[in-house]
């Protein structure tokens, strides 16, 4: 009978284990991402500066942005077009604006086409690193980035789409009673 | 008993109808059931990689199934009373553990090839944006500044049988996607709320639209045509009703499209200067509401109980045109109302509201306002 | 309160309690199982009842009888009903009813836990089904329910859907835990790993499965729960989450899931093919070792679920190779049987049907499934009716065909009652004709380029759709003509022998038809 308790104190064990390592597929999957590149999200580069060397050949940059669903800001590269020269420093930026008599906060998600150039894309600075960009009501601004691209491009890509989505960080659940009583409260 | 007759009937109609169904396609082609080959290199790769492994499949399911329904045949009780006795044999399992594994890898030599080919990272001559949203697709062309949203343009009433339906029931769009042929197209593929999934079976691509999220694929189309597709990621309720349609054209022609498309957009703009009279936006407000609105908030307005409010009879429709004006500028937070400020121009966005207040009893009950794409334009002004 | 201990004492010796208290209160291996059996079954039943409505309205195209809403809470449900309520419940029913019996155990290892665990199953599908009649509709995102549309957009009744998931989770995971541990501790004197009937190992590795994958579909809801109420943001990208992320955990715990489906069907083809080819089964422990690689397989290939995600090229060459290998274990599986059968003594009673249409329809669908791991075709193939036709394929015909054939063959052993052969005969002629117009035309209508998931169709996939409603009523009809000869069955019958069957193996045959209320109460001698 003690054989039996040990078996069920193991497979409890398991269990437990599993739920646990549920959650730390989170983690582990931004760490697959980053090694992978596997959403195209480029991370916050420690080692950009390294890539600041020779200046090497032309390539174009092209900044795309959108607005998520519910979010009503201006929201827009500054210029949606560059050649830039490979391992030089090349500053952006995007203007954003709230539109809303409400205060806000945006945050940018970034990714990047095609995805294997993500890897050579070192940002020093962006804001889509940050966890929200706040707004006050009418509030404009010009959101900063500063990125190398590393000389080490394989040489077939020769265009690199940066994308940046807008989304408004406090999106409320349940679309639906809240639409509701949107229209038929007021 | 008439009854029981009627139902006799019909259930004989049916019955004809399948029976016709299935001689009619017995004698159809072979193409109506299988997957197209498609209109660019990569298609025929992987419709020649489907067929490949189809065969392989058929020929090692003739000599299985071969063996086992011989099996039933000739080893029955009464033609064997007493069964063998063996029951394992090493050198006979070896073997079909071995053999299939390198069938397998004869498929899968070919089949990686045909993904590395697939996974081409060099740019696009022409970049589009796709964009899925509950439930249309938006294009953006980047370098021509050319943005439009496309709907399905089927009539409502042919979806609920009022009418007999059209050829390309449920495969037809207000708005076409052009491109180039000869030339290769890019598309970058998001969304903007749930995700989506973009499918063009001619070019072999189908990729999901992620919010946040870009993923690309490229097409080169060899010949001029039209093709059709369909969202295949579960969306929502309409998710079976944003279709795909796109146009391979001469270059000449798409360089045509192109201007004719800058030049709409400039004559959009015109409109917005005239002055309307309030039946003249009624009119154009009423095939824009059928367009844009009448997945939701329905035909008559009334809306579903509980999940898209009624516009008939709605406080803000019936008296606070600014109110109204802000919902369709901005879109409901976490609702699904999206703001349309983007999709429809000044003089549309007035239409429409102004449709929605003259309509179903409400220009009686409420105020009975319009709205002129003037007010429109105060309203951006005001916000920027 | 010394009558009612009286009682209970007298129960465990003389045989079940009256009315329904016995039900209830029940900790017998045997009546947890009868009960496992008849919920799967009133839950196949609901769940094909919604099947019923889907191909109603997929009979001609154009919205007829329900709307787009509704039919999206339809086909969500339907997938749920079937998979937790339907083939995992009727498993688990097998399981309580043939595993103490064949390792020689008197009862489940842990009997309390055995009452409980099927006890709250009926409340988790209480509360799913009810959410149907909740303010904006029961869950409508498809059974995978991809964030964030089963997240930010999904109807208020979510938070009663993820309750009820945890719940069945619950259930799923108590019922493993007992039958390793019946397993691992009770098997009869004699009784090696290796000489455990193959059904025994099939749960065994399927209770292993469910372990392992149970806790990360509780985790994945929880993380849902979490985002709906409280503010985090595993897969909402605006905290930045990520919605691919949770497709990777719902496949990681989904495609061990599909096996869970399907090992304990192996287990059952095996048993029956063997009866009635009189000859012992071949290659038993090549068998053995297929549903281990099997099993451990299914732990990297969860990605095939997501080839258009937009993934890197490495990925989906290693989850395409990966999958691909899964055909060579399933291949060794599906000669044995048919080495079994050759040079065998073949006769064809029900079970024997059923076993030979799941060897044909479920490699019919492995097929499919093979075609479906090609990557490159997989972009054509994903999310349209070809991969419905592929699933049915293989839980239809192949789960449910198998656990058909169980019925069949081990209710003689249940009731004491022989069930009626030509009925038996009739229900599976019907179910295979049914079977095969319905799932088999979608194959063509899917590579013709219908998606999944859709109440409306473009005019081109109509004659298709029509045949196929025409074929899922008939196999709808024909299961309701399968319940009334399980009634049968029950109420009476010729009366069974203990052998039941002249080619029948194994230690649950050695015991009276019907079988005791205590069986193996001194454990048998294994030779």
């Amino acid at each position: 009978m003690g054989n039996k308790r040990k078996t069920i104190l193991k497979l409890s064990a398991a269990v437990a284990g599993m739920y646990l390592f549920s959650f730390l597929l989170v983690p582990l999957y931004d760490v697959f991402c980053d090694i992978t590149g596997l959403n195209g999200k480029v991370a916050q580069s420690t080692n950009a500066e390294s890539s600041i060397s020779v200046e090497g050949r032309e390539i174009s940059l092209q900044f795309i942005s959108h607005n998520n669903a519910g979010m009503p800001w201006v929201f827009k590269p500054s210029k949606k077009v560059s050649k830039i020269k490979t391992g030089t420093l090349y500053e952006a930026t995007f203007y954003a604006k709230n539109t809303t008599d409400k205060m806000m906060t945006g945050r940018a998600v970034n990714s990047v086409a095609p995805s294997n150039a993500k890897d050579y894309i070192k940002k020093i600075e962006c804001f889509c690193f940050a966890e929200g960009i706040e707004l006050m009501p009418g509030e404009e601004i010009l959101l900063p980035i500063k990125m190398v691209v590393d000389n080490e491009l394989p040489k077939n890509i020769k265009n690199i789409v940066l994308s940046y989505t807008i989304f408004d960080s406090n999106i409320e659940h349940s679309i639906t009673m809240d639409h509701d009583s949107d229209l038929a409260g007021s | 008993m008439t009854n029981v007759r009627s139902l006799i009937f019909s259930i004989k109609k049916q019955f004809t109808v399948i029976l016709f169904a299935l001689s009619n396609k017995a004698s159809a082609e072979w193409d109506d059931l299988n997957m197209t080959q498609g209109a660019t290199a990569i298609s025929r790769e992987v419709y020649d990689l489907h067929m490949l492994i189809f065969w392989i499949c058929v020929v090692i399911g003739v000599l299985v199934f071969g063996v086992m329904f011989y099996s039933m045949y000739a080893y029955t009780k009464k033609k064997n009373p007493v069964a063998a006795t063996f029951h394992e044999n090493t050198k006979v399992e070896l073997a079909w553990t071995i053999i299939p594994f390198l069938i397998l890898i004869a498929m899968a030599v070919p089949a990686s090839k045909t993904l590395q080919s697939i996974y081409n990272d060099e740019a696009g001559d022409i970049n589009i944006q796709v964009i899925g949203h509950q439930w249309k697709w938006q294009y953006r062309y980047l370098e021509d500044d050319v943005n439009f949203f496309a709907n399905l343009s089927t009539d409502l009433d042919e979806i609920y049988n009022k009418v007999p339906k059209g050829e390309n029931y449920l495969q037809e769009v207000d708005e076409i996607v052009v491109i180039p042929v000869g030339k290769k197209v890019r598309f970058l593929i998001t969304a903007n709320d749930v995700i989506h999934s973009w499918w063009v079976p001619a070019f072999a691509i189908k990729q999901d639209a992620i919010p946040g999220f870009i993923n690309t694929a490229w097409t080169i189309v060899d010949e001029p045509g039209l093709f059709r597709g369909k969202c295949t990621e579960l969306c929502g309720k309409n998710h079976g009703f944003m279709p795909i349609v796109v146009k391979a054209v001469e270059q000449d022609e798409y360089d045509l499209w192109i201007k004719e498309k800058q030049a709409g957009a400039i004559a959009l703009a015109e409109l917005t200067e005239k002055d309307w009279t309030a039946a003249e936006l009624v009119e154009r407000g009423e095939s824009l509401y059928i367009k844009n609105c009448v997945a939701c908030h329905g035909p008559n307005g009334a809306g579903v109980t509980g999940i898209f409010p009624a516009l008939a009879g709605s406080d803000i429709v019936l008296n606070n045109k600014t109110r109204q004006i802000e919902i369709l500028m901005e879109g409901v937070q976490g609702a699904a109302m999206q703001s349309y400020a983007e999709q429809l121009a000044e003089v549309d966005m007035a239409a429409v509201i102004t449709y929605t207040r003259r309509s179903w009893g409400n220009a009686e009950k409420g105020d009975g306002e319009i709205v002129v794409p003037k007010d429109i334009v105060e309203y951006k002004k005001a916000k920027i | 309160m010394s009558a009612v201990i009286e009682n209970h004492h007298d129960d465990h010796h003389h045989g079940p309690a009256k009315g329904l208290k016995r039900w209830f209160y029940t900790t017998n291996h045997k009546d947890i199982g009868t009960l496992y059996l008849w919920f799967s079954f009133a839950m196949f039943l609901i769940g094909g009842a919604m099947a019923m409505i889907i191909r109603a309205e997929l009979f001609q195209p154009g919205m007829q009888i329900v709307e787009p809403e509704f039919y999206n809470q339809m086909i969500t449900l339907h997938g749920l009903i079937m998979i937790f309520g339907g083939v995992m419940p009727a498993f688990v029913g097998l399981a309580n009813w043939l595993v103490p019996m064949m390792i020689g155990a008197p009862d489940m290892a842990l009997p309390r836990m055995n009452n409980l665990s099927f006890w709250i199953l009926p409340f988790a599908f209480f509360i799913l089904l009810s959410s149907l009649f909740m303010e904006g509709g029961a869950p409508n995102f498809g059974w995978t329910f991809y964030a964030p549309l089963s997240t930010t957009y999904a109807p208020p009744s979510t938070t009663f859907f993820i309750f009820s998931v945890h719940i069945m989770g619950a259930s799923s995971i108590m019922g493993s835990i007992n039958v390793i541990v019946t397993i691992m501790n009770m098997r009869a004197p004699g009784m090696g790993l290796m000489k455990m009937p193959l059904f025994v190992w099939s749960w065994l590795i399927t209770a292993y499965l469910l372990i392992a994958v149970m806790p990360v579909l509780a985790g994945a809801v929880t993380m849902m729960l979490m985002d709906i109420h409280f503010g985090t943001s595993f897969f909402n990208a605006a905290g930045g989450g990520d919605p691919v992320l949770f497709q990777h955990i719902f496949w990681f715990f989904g495609h061990p899931e599909v096996y869970i489906m399907i090992l304990p069907a192996f287990g059952i083809v095996s048993h029956i093919i063997e009866t009635f080819s009189r000859k012992q089964l071949f290659g038993y422990s090549s068998m053995v070792w297929a549903m281990l690689s099997i099993a451990i397989l299914s732990f990297v290939v969860w990605a095939h679920h997501m080839f258009t995600v937009g993934m890197p090229l490495a990925a989906e060459l290693f989850f395409m190779w990966s999958t691909m290998l899964i055909a060579v274990p399933t291949g060794v599986k599906v000669f044995n049987w048919i080495a079994t059968m050759f040079r065998g003594s073949i006769t064809f009673e029900t079970p024997m049907l059923f076993a030979c249409a799941f060897v044909v329809l479920f490699t019919l669908g492995g097929f499919s499934g093979l075609m479906l791991a090609i990557t490159p075709a997989d972009f054509q193939y994903h999310d349209t009716y070809f991969v419905v036709a592929h699933f049915h394929y293989v839980l239809v015909p192949g789960a449910i065909f198998s656990i058909m054939a169980a019925v069949y063959y081990w209710i003689p052993k249940w009731t004491g009652n022989m069930y009626d052969e030509r009925l038996g005969k009739l229900h599976f002629w019907l179910s295979f004709v049914g079977v095969n117009v319905t799932f088999f035309p979608q194959h063509f209508i899917g590579l013709a380029g219908m998606p999944r998931r859709v109440p409306d169709y473009a005019l081109q996939f109509a004659d298709w759709n029509m045949v196929s409603t025409a074929g899922a009523f008939l196999f709808g009809f024909s299961q309701v003509f399968f319940l009334f000869i399980v009634i049968k069955t029950v109420v009476g019958g010729k009366k069974a022998t203990a052998q039941v069957w002249e080619g029948a193996r194994g230690l649950e045959w050695t015991v009276d038809s019907p079988a005791p209320y205590h069986t193996f109460t001194t454990p048998p001698k294994v030779s």
